[in-house]
Formats: structure tokens, C-alpha cells, sequence
């Protein structure tokens, strides 16, 4: 199989901050992959680079057979970006917007049919400005298939989206890769990368922490156990109780959760732990995992929604 | 309209051609200034409300300018025409050049196969079409309302120093964009930067009798008075044709240059980080 986008080793820092830090991965031709990972993972910095928006410090990139880096207009004639923010002029409507940047494209779509596929045929004529979020999204969508690429990247395409306007999105998306067109996507949302994607990258502090199909992420899963309860107080000592485990351990604050392969096991050394030491364990549960705590075991749940860098994640 | 299949192939066979799509670009770029009408209003309408209000207060009685004594509105005409130049070009694409950048419009092109100059080429080429409708629009109310003297010999001069003076304002409008950070910002140091200048500059008053030197230094120093002037020559009735002014015309060169230098190096096509992207992120929630 071709591969659309080759990615060996490529590291970006901004400052001290290494946003991406030795990731590689290969997206083959008609693939779409979903790069999931929570904000400051180095998503967007990874995805802008491979658009040529942004430079990279090192690393091998290929992309269409190009170097990003150094693609030109030729290279952005194949590919199709829906970047996170990018703005439109407002005051044109959507289908002059369509006919002012399709010009530039060697081989543009028709625009009555990338209306119709983005479901904006009542509002084509509207100028951009009196359109809802939803629908200026989908507006971006329009002009970043409008070139008829080869390669499309989703730049978090329903971040800030209702339930609805979500699964409106994913379907309008879902078309798309009926086209045989690759796809790069990134996303924060589990569901998304499953519901859309063929394979998914999970990125956590600017490494690839795993990569497979939804399947296979959740076949991983499911032989996991999980074992949660809240211990007494905030100061046991909380290695020794982790240490001789079989499955992967943390705390945060009092409640204490294992992802474990061999519960039986691990859930007599917490018992015996804690009976030695005289304590009750509150809330003590065990019960199967689902996909959202390996995801969250592996990007370390502490790492919630924090902005870093100048590449919103 | 839009070419389905390979449009007129060019020399690296992409799409329309380069001319072509910055025609269609000054075009899209025209339709939206139609349809802001706050632009519309200060580098088209006001300059025109300047002179009918100007001439209604002072009225018509003789007035010593630089150009020797003349009617009040043969000096207002060229003045507020000027004027409308500078608020088409200079204020306008300081502030849409800014927003452009702050919506991430400019990133977008960024991400396309259209070379950005081309869409650039397109804003100010729309800039500077209003800058030219603004002055017809005032030297025709001149010369039609009020009699003010325009000869056809002295055509091309008006012309020239249209040309020249234009060209400096639309330079500096683009340097301008690139030496504020956001959009915000824009509009007051575009203002706070015009208006002063347009008052030590011959624009709404001329310096009679024995201004401060140092009122005409800074009147000197910078390129709105030697516009003023040079336009404001062409049409005096006093003025020997071709009446060129070539050292006022200098310094308007001399300032393009300093400007192409600034815009050509400090000109960010991405947004300043934080500024923008939080407002661009709420245009992106559902209404």
C-alpha cells in the first residue's frame, strides 16, 4: 500500500517546551487516522507541520511524496486543510467564498455539490457572517475540500460542538472518506477518533503513547480490569501499596485507581496492604475497563485541559 | 464561472492565471468593502460631508493658502480628496489588513495553492479603487458645485502626485498592519497617526502667516503635506502647467521605499498567539 505521509522521529520545541518530542507514525493512502490526545499533546503543532503551516527543529517528513517544508503551491493544490481557527471574509457568501479560493486550485470541485455534501444548500447565498457555529464550520469544511485533495486534515473539526452539531459533523465527514480521500484528524474526543476513524494515534506530551484500529485499542482494553477505592487518608504510602502490582496504579488525592491484567492477584495484595495496615477501603469497586481509562492511563489523567505553547496543543 | 477542469493552463500550470485572479481577488475584496458600510463611510462619504460642511461654514470669501489667495473651497477640494486617499488606503487596510490577519483569514491563504501576494495584491488593489472613486467623488462636487478651477493641461499632475501619493498610503497602510499586533489596535493608531498629521499637513486648515517652525518641520517630515500640496498645486488657478512639484513628489518616493522596507519585513501572515485565536475559537461555537 502507498503511504500518503511518512513521519520519522520529528521533534518541535517551543522554548523549553518540547511539543513534539520524537513522534512517528505512517498514514497509508485512503486511511483516515485520528491523532487523539487531551490539549497540549502536540497535536496541532504535529498536524501543522505536516501542512507546511509550521517549521519543524528535526525529524523526517513526507507528505504526498514532499517535504512539507519546502512544498509551494503545487504541494497545497493537493492537500486540504481545515485548520482549528481560520477565519473567512465574513461578508462574502459561501458560495462566492467557494468561487474566490477555488480559483486558485488546478483542478476545483463543483461548488453545488460540495454545498449539498456540507448541508449548507439553503444558506449558500447568506453571507458567512449570519451563519451559526455550526454551519461557518461546515463552511470550512467546504473550502477545505473545495481543491479536491488528495489528503484532508482536521484540525479538531467539532471542538466546541452540541451532541447534535457533533453528530451532524461526523456524518458530513463519514461521506467523505467514502471518496477514498485520505485523512488526518485531530481530536480530543474518544468517541470521534472511533466513530470516524480507521486507525487511531494516541498522543500524550508530544510522544505517540500507542497506535492501532479502535479494535485493537480496545481488545487491549477489555482483558483490563479495573480496581478503584479511596484510601482513609492522603498520606499512605502510596508506592509501597503500587509498587508489587502487576497492573499500572495511580492516585490522585485519596482515590486510588489500578488497571490491571491480573486482578485476582492485585486485588489480593490491596486487600491484604490494607488489611496489614488496619485500614478501610471505602468505595472499593472492581469491574471491567472501557476504553476511556486506557485512554486516560495513557495520557495521564492529570493532564487535563492545559493550554501550551503557541500551537494550542 | 469556476473553471471545473484545468482552467487557462500557466506557466506552473495551476489553476487561473496569476492576472486573473487578482482581478477576481480586488473584485471579492470591492464586494465586501460594499458591504461593511463603515469603511464605505469614512474614506468615501465623510471627506464628501467634509467639503459641503466646510464650505457652508466659511463660505466662499478669499483664503491665503500656500497657493496664493483662492476661494475656500478651491482649497478644501484637493485637500479633502487627499484626505479621502489617506482614510481609503492608509487607515482602511492598516485596520482590514489586521482584522484579516487576526480572523486568520491571511492563514488560511497561507494553506492554499493562491500565492498570499495575490490575495494581498487584492486588498490593496480594492483600497486603492476607493481611493480613486473618493476623489472623483470630491473633485467632482468641486468642481461642479463650487467652481473650482481644474485644467486639463495640469490633468497629468493630478494624476502623478494621485499615483505617488496613493501608492505611499497604501504602503504604509500594509507597513502599519504589520507593526500593530492586533486588530484592536489597529484603528486608533491608524487615526492617531492620520488626523494629527492631516492638521499640520494643509488639510483642514493652511498655515497663514507665520505658523511655528516646528509645526512646519513635522508637517515637512512626513508625506500627507507634500501630497496635499502637490495635488493641491495642479489644480491651483495660480499654477503654470505642467505644475509638478519633483521634490515634494521625492519625498513621497523616498517614504514608499522606507514603508515597502518595514511592510516587507515585519509582515506577519499568522495571528499574534493569544490575541486572536480565542475570538476566532468563539466564531467557531454554535450559535
Amino acid at each position: 500500500m502507498t503511504k500518503a505521509i511518512k513521519v520519522r522521529g520529528l521533534t518541535k520545541a517551543y522554548g523549553d517546551l518540547r511539543a513534539v518530542d520524537g513522534v512517528s507514525f505512517d498514514v497509508v493512502e485512503g486511511e483516515v487516522l485520528a491523532i487523539l490526545g487531551p490539549n497540549g499533546a502536540g497535536k496541532t503543532t504535529t498536524v501543522e507541520i505536516l501542512e507546511g503551516h509550521r517549521t519543524r527543529d528535526g525529524g523526517d517528513v513526507s507528505v504526498l511524496g514532499t517535504d512539507p517544508g519546502r512544498g509551494g503551491r503545487r504541494f497545497r493544490d493537493r492537500i486540504g486543510i481545515v485548520l482549528q481557527a481560520a477565519g473567512v471574509d465574513r461578508e462574502l457568501s459561501t458560495r462566492e467564498a467557494l468561487e474566490l479560493y477555488g480559483a486558485a486550485y488546478s483542478n476545483p470541485r463543483s461548488i453545488d455539490e460540495l454545498i449539498e455534501l456540507v448541508e449548507l444548500t439553503d444558506k449558500a447565498d447568506d453571507r458567512i457572517v449570519s451563519l451559526s457555529g455550526g454551519q461557518r464550520r461546515r463552511v470550512d469544511l467546504a473550502l477545505g475540500l473545495i481543491g479536491n485533495p488528495e489528503l484532508i486534515f482536521l484540525d479538531e473539526p467539532t471542538t466546541g460542538f452540541d451532541p447534535r452539531a457533533r453528530r451532524r459533523s461526523w456524518d458530513v465527514i463519514s461521506n467523505l472518506t467514502s471518496l477514498g480521500r485520505t485523512i488526518v484528524l485531530t481530536t480530543h474526543y474518544l468517541e470521534e477518533a472511533e466513530y470516524l476513524a480507521d486507525r487511531v494515534a494516541v498522543m500524550a506530551r508530544g510522544r505517540v503513547v500507542a497506535d492501532g484500529t479502535p479494535a485493537q485499542l480496545r481488545r487491549s482494553v477489555q482483558s483490563d480490569t479495573k480496581i478503584a477505592f479511596d484510601l482513609p487518608r492522603l498520606d499512605e504510602p502510596l508506592v509501597e501499596l503500587l509498587e508489587p502490582l502487576t497492573g499500572q496504579g495511580k492516585g490522585r488525592g485519596r482515590r486510588v485507581e489500578i488497571l490491571t491484567p491480573a486482578p485476582t492477584a492485585d486485588l489480593a495484595h490491596v486487600t491484604n496492604w490494607a488489611v496489614r495496615r488496619g485500614i478501610e477501603l471505602d468505595g472499593l469497586t472492581v469491574e471491567s475497563a472501557d476504553l476511556e481509562d486506557v485512554y486516560l492511563s495513557l495520557v495521564g489523567a492529570d493532564d487535563d485541559s492545559e493550554e501550551s505553547g503557541p500551537g494550542h496543543g | 464561472m469556476t473553471p471545473r477542469n484545468r482552467g487557462p493552463v500557466m506557466a506552473d500550470g495551476l489553476g487561473a492565471g496569476r492576472m486573473s485572479l487578482v482581478v477576481r481577488h480586488i473584485r471579492a475584496q470591492n464586494r465586501i468593502f460594499w458591504r461593511v458600510p463603515i469603511g464605505a463611510f469614512f474614506a468615501l462619504f465623510l471627506p464628501v460631508m467634509m467639503l459641503v460642511l466646510f464650505v457652508a461654514l466659511f463660505g466662499s470669501d478669499a483664503y491665503t493658502t500656500e497657493y496664493g489667495e483662492v476661494s475656500r473651497a478651491q482649497f478644501y477640494t484637493p485637500a479633502l480628496a487627499v484626505f479621502a486617499v489617506a482614510s481609503a488606503t492608509f487607515t482602511n487596510l492598516a485596520i482590514n489588513l489586521s482584522i484579516r490577519r487576526d480572523e486568520g483569514i491571511l492563514r488560511r491563504v497561507r494553506g492554499t495553492p493562491l500565492p498570499p501576494w495575490i490575495y494581498l495584491a487584492g486588498v490593496v488593489g480594492s483600497a486603492v479603487y476607493m481611493a480613486l472613486l473618493g476623489t472623483v467623488a470630491v473633485v467632482t462636487l468641486g468642481v461642479v458645485a463650487y467652481g473650482v478651477n481644474i485644467e486639463l493641461a495640469k490633468l497629468p499632475a493630478m494624476l502623478l502626485a494621485l499615483v505617488f501619493g496613493a501608492t505611499t498610503f497604501a504602503t504604509w497602510g500594509v507597513a502599519l498592519a504589520a507593526l500593530t499586533r492586533t486588530a484592536a489596535a489597529a484603528p486608533a493608531v491608524a487615526n492617531a497617526v492620520i488626523l494629527p498629521l492631516a492638521f499640520v499637513s494643509n488639510v483642514f486648515v493652511s498655515f497663514e502667516g507665520d505658523p511655528p517652525t516646528w509645526l512646519l518641520l513635522v508637517g515637512d517630515t512626513f508625506p500627507l503635506r507634500h501630497f496635499v500640496i502637490s495635488f493641491g498645486e495642479a489644480m491651483s488657478p495660480f499654477s503654470e502647467a505642467p505644475a509638478l512639484l519633483p521634490e515634494r513628489l521625492g519625498v513621497l518616493v523616498a517614504w514608499t521605499v522606507v514603508g515597502v522596507l518595514v511592510a516587507s519585513r515585519k509582515f506577519r501572515w499568522e495571528p499574534a498567539v493569544g490575541a486572536s485565536s480565542a475570538r476566532s475559537r468563539r466564531n467557531g461555537q454554535p450559535g
